[in-house]
């Protein structure tokens, strides 16, 4: 899928030892393999079935999605920070594509 | 054969092929468990499943899963065509066991989660969640 898209919401600061709440989504059909196109032809599968974020290179949440997530799957979750660090959110496509998001996060 | 379904197509024309009928099978719901489980015992109480009473679209529910101590938390839609809805597996980066999600939910059913806690014990926890027009991929 060419129009994917990640989007991530960080709080503005934190402290360390805060509990952060992290919120994600991305765009993607979802497509269930349940429905059938205009000639009864069943549309074949096509979801992302995994998602993880790791922060400061620890797992934080990894995720099994099936075709009952929504299109545009939003995740949210929290994340204990220690230190200033790397979020690494990654989700896995069906057909192999891997899209993946970097975003560097303070903690002062 | 023709199904009773696909008489309705035929007469209804190609914009009634949408749906495809069926709900889980309660062995289903039960292999998914176990399969989670692998057969151990489950508690009732110690996971708050947070989500509407009544959702008025299907296609997109918001529901928020909590088990204290929980390394795991699977969930179910035990009223879907397949149960499996998603797995939460907690790191040692997470804040909390914790997470939220949207799902599809074909009709009124009852969402299910179990959680796998920390010294390997299994708690249930489920809620019916009212759905006024259903999410069954239409």
């Amino acid at each position: 899928m060419s129009d994917v898209r990640p989007r991530i919401r960080l709080p503005r600061s934190a402290k360390a030892g805060d509990v952060v709440e992290v919120k994600t989504l991305i765009s993607h059909n979802m497509e269930t393999g349940q429905r059938r196109d205009g000639s009864g032809n069943v549309i074949p599968r096509q979801i992302i079935n995994r998602f993880t974020c790791e922060y400061a290179g620890k797992m934080v949440v990894d995720m099994e999605m099936h075709p009952a997530i929504s299109a545009n799957p939003y995740v949210e979750f929290d994340v204990k920070v220690e230190e200033s660090a790397e979020f690494v959110f990654t989700w896995y496509d069906d057909d192999g594509s891997v899209y993946s998001e970097t975003q560097a996060f303070e903690v002062g | 054969m023709l199904t009773r379904r696909d008489t309705m197509a035929l007469g209804l024309g190609v914009a009634a092929v949408a749906m495809v009928p069926g709900v889980a099978s309660a062995s289903a719901i039960e292999d998914a468990i176990s399969a989670f489980t692998g057969g151990a015992a489950v508690t009732d109480g110690g996971v708050t499943i947070n989500a509407p009473e009544i959702a008025e679209n299907g296609n997109t529910v918001p529901i928020e899963v909590e088990a204290a101590g929980a390394v795991s938390i699977m969930m179910l839609a035990a009223g879907n065509p397949t149960p499996g809805v998603a797995t939460f597996n907690f790191g040692e980066g997470a804040g909390t066991s914790r997470a939220a999600t949207r799902i599809r939910l074909g009709g009124t059913q009852d969402v299910i989660a179990i959680a796998r806690l920390a010294d390997g014990s299994f708690a249930r926890g489920a809620v019916e969640v009212k759905v006024t027009i259903g999410g069954c991929g239409g």
